[in-house]
């Protein structure tokens, strides 16, 4: 089977992006329809290159294959050091082209009436194709160095998109949050790829990640403060993914993020972009699994950190977009742990393939409670939750979309998020029972705050609206119901048949013990916020009240940004660079100021001789000569 | 026709010729009196030329030569200056030379 038409699904969104960007402003409102029926192109190729791959080409003698679709020899440095660039499909990154390509179309669609009345309408689309194609090219990345570039692409897209509305401040200074920040780690991926590659003479993931290649097999010795080298590049390779996939403590990019428009919270900051940090760990799963354990446990512990951590805050919170970005961390630390608890081969992969299992579900139900609190917001024009209440009398299919994903997030079955949180509870339980059990707390918390959100917006008393709150039109209506569609079913995927670290299908079952009790805790979440939330009531003031500090450090998200401000400002401005432009301005622009002033100084002092008297100039020369023939005559002779 | 003159008194005549040219040059203010002195300073250097020529070398004329280029540069030369004196006039309504100082620092 040939899968070089696949290198389309790349191109078609960058030809896009360029059309649209170049010309978008002559027909403005038809861009929107030009980039949806690019975005078309790149679901259908996209789903029917996925059903080639895994139910006719892909699988040889009952083991996936990587299949170079398309490749393109771009830079040679030695004969073995080259970076190409082209299309590699294997389980996860064909599973990433139909999260990618499913997520991108509807907001896509969504878009069409959400950005309607905005002025920089077709500039949302030339965007939103560039950061589509940036993203593919990412997820089929043939070499790490190809994922680096189109790592770097997804990140100004980013920037782009949250500094859309580039007017208000807020938008501005949150962009460049989020692009310092990722690039600030994508800093410690550049290195962590350069001492990969030095050891190991290749970028190429086939290679890298074969059981016989440099990495594995043939695993440098060195060691380096007491961790052998390949943990120091795997855990600096791991940096960059924790800052774009923003992990504790290089989360304080996200929330801000959620500046942008709401769908492209939607699209990059809950679906695709922030999981590209899991995808690169789950790419490079084999050399963590092998050669860098430690580095592995390491990211376990983070993401079971980061879960706690953002799901204590997004309780706090009245931002309906910030609950949810907090909630994406809280999953995103999920994935994390279920890649740190995984093993290789067999059942014992089990973590890796829950974690691509809840990244394909996470993206699907996140992305449709973007795209419904879209939908709210662009009803009640407003982000917080005390400005909302008894929505559901007006927002219909929106109330209903919006519940079937907190139920799907709740993980309450037969809903998507159940099944793939199972497996990731499961993998937790059989390797490491302290991280099952913040897990555990965090899956109750996740219910809790969910559905506090949920009861918020939907029921609650109902505020004094202006306008009567309408629903949204049927463009972004009907991505809802298709996402609520993907919400309710793709849990029922077997995912263990397609993804597995060591590419061989195996067969998983619901393991009650574990099924049960993680169910009763959802239930129990979403039973106290029924009580708290469901009709106005004064419990959750009392409690506020009694854990008065606790919930101020929370609220302020337990003054992370703070810190840092502190660190950057008092230490690294205060203590570093002052001294540094202290130094730079007195001393070096002192001694070359100080070349200046006495240049200036003595040019005063003599500049009197050149007095324009044409007598004193001849009377000097004569002098001169006369000085010159006396001191030959009587001196030099 | 120069016959039994010594070489020093031809010496002394261009010396006293050349100081009162540089003492002219210094002194006059006035441009045209200021050019003339520099025409002695050139006269007196051609006397020079052409007495050590004879007396050093009758039989060459290279000293000769000499003089009668710097005749002809001394005449490009007051042409020259002529027309600048009369630029000077018609700028300052003078020919003093300390008038004409405008382009000082």
């Amino acid at each position: 089977m040939d899968f070089s038409y696949t290198i389309w699904i790349i191109l078609v969104p960058f030809f896009m992006f360029l059309l649209i960007g170049l010309t978008g402003h002559w027909y403005k409102k038809a861009a929107g329809l030009l980039g949806t029926a690019g975005l078309a192109f790149v679901f259908l190729a996209s789903y029917y290159t996925a059903y080639k791959y895994f139910f006719e080409a892909g699988k040889v003698d009952g083991v996936y294959q990587q299949i170079i679709g398309y490749k393109l020899l771009w830079l040679s440095f030695t004969d073995k050091l080259t970076i190409d660039l082209g299309v590699m499909l294997d389980p996860i990154s064909v599973m990433m082209l139909v999260v990618v390509s499913t997520v991108s179309f509807m907001v896509h669609i969504y878009s069409l009436g959400y950005m309607k009345e905005e002025a920089g309408f077709y500039r949302f689309y030339a965007f939103l194709s560039l950061f589509t194609f940036a993203m593919m090219g990412l997820v089929v990345a043939t070499n790490i160095f190809q994922m680096y570039i189109f790592w770097e692409l997804v990140g100004v897209s980013s920037y782009l998109l949250i500094g859309f509305y580039y007017d208000r401040p807020s938008a501005v200074s949150a962009s460049k949050k989020a692009f310092i920040v990722t690039r600030f780690a994508d800093l410690g991926f550049l290195i962590g790829i350069l001492i990969l590659s030095y050891y190991t003479q290749t970028f190429d993931f086939q290679i890298i990640t074969s059981q016989n290649g440099p990495a594995i097999a043939g695993a440098p010795a060195q060691t380096f403060m007491g961790f052998s080298i390949l943990t120091w590049a795997m855990l600096l390779i791991f940096m960059g993914g924790a800052g774009k996939s923003a992990m504790f403590p290089l989360h304080i990019w996200l929330p801000d993020a959620m500046e942008g428009p709401t769908p492209v919270s939607a699209l990059i900051h809950a679906a695709t972009m922030v999981v590209a940090g899991v995808y690169l760990v789950a790419r490079l799963f084999p050399i963590y699994s092998f050669a860098a354990p430690d580095a592995l446990t390491f990211i376990g512990y983070l993401g079971a950190f980061t879960s706690l951590f953002a799901a204590i805050i997004a309780m706090t919170q009245f931002d309906i977009k910030r609950v949810l970005a907090f909630s994406t961390l809280s999953q995103i630390g999920y994935m994390m742990l279920a890649l740190g608890v995984s093993g290789y081969g067999e059942h014992n992969g089990l973590g890796y393939t829950a974690s691509m299992f809840h990244l394909f579900t996470h993206a699907m139900f996140k992305a449709l409670l973007f795209l419904g609190a879209g939908a709210v917001i662009h009803a009640v024009h407003s982000n917080f939750t005390y400005e909302m209440g008894g929505l559901r009398k007006y927002l219909k299919i929106t109330h209903i979309t919006f519940l079937v994903a907190v139920l799907a997030i709740a993980g309450i079955p037969p809903f998507a998020g159940f099944w793939s949180k199972d497996e990731i509870l499961v993998a937790a339980w059989e390797h490491n029972k302290l991280l099952f059990w913040v897990e555990y707390l965090v899956a109750g918390i996740t219910a809790f705050y969910m559905s506090r959100l949920y009861f918020l917006i939907f029921w609650n008393k109902t505020p004094h609206y202006h306008h009567t709150p309408h629903e949204a039109p049927l463009v972004m209506t009907g991505p809802l119901m298709f996402l609520a569609l993907m919400a309710i079913f793709a849990g029922l995927i077997p995912f263990s048949e397609f993804v597995s670290p060591d590419l061989t299908p195996y067969h998983t079952h619901l393991h009650y013990n574990i099924a049960i009790p993680s169910v009763l805790i959802a239930l129990l979440g979403i039973g106290v916020a029924a009580a708290f939330y469901l009709k106005e009531t004064s419990y959750p003031d009392k409690i506020t009240a009694a854990l008065k500090g606790l919930y101020k450090a929370t609220y302020n998200k337990f003054y992370i940004d703070e810190v840092y401000m502190f660190v950057t400002h008092k230490i690294i401005f205060g203590l570093i660079s002052k001294p540094i432009a202290w130094f730079d301005r007195q001393v070096i622009d002192g001694t070359m100021n100080l070349f200046g002033i006495g240049t200036l100084w003595a040019s005063r002092k003599t500049k009197g001789l050149q007095s324009g008297q044409l007598q004193q100039y001849a009377f000097a020369f004569v002098a001169g000569a006369v000085i010159l023939v006396l001191s030959f005559v009587y001196i030099w002779a | 026709m120069i016959a039994g003159i010594p070489l020093t008194h031809f010496l002394i005549v261009s010396t006293i010729m050349f100081f009162i040219g540089i003492y002219g040059f210094m002194v006059r203010k006035n441009l045209i009196t200021m050019l003339m002195s520099i025409e002695l300073i050139l006269n007196s250097v051609n006397i020079n030329f052409v007495v050590f020529n004879k007396y050093l070398y009758p039989h060459q004329l290279h000293g000769h030569f000499f003089s009668i280029f710097v005749i002809a540069v001394a005449a490009a030369e007051a042409a020259v200056a002529i027309a600048i004196i009369i630029n000077v006039y018609r700028r300052f309504n003078s020919i003093d030379v300390e008038q004409a100082s405008d382009m000082k620092y």
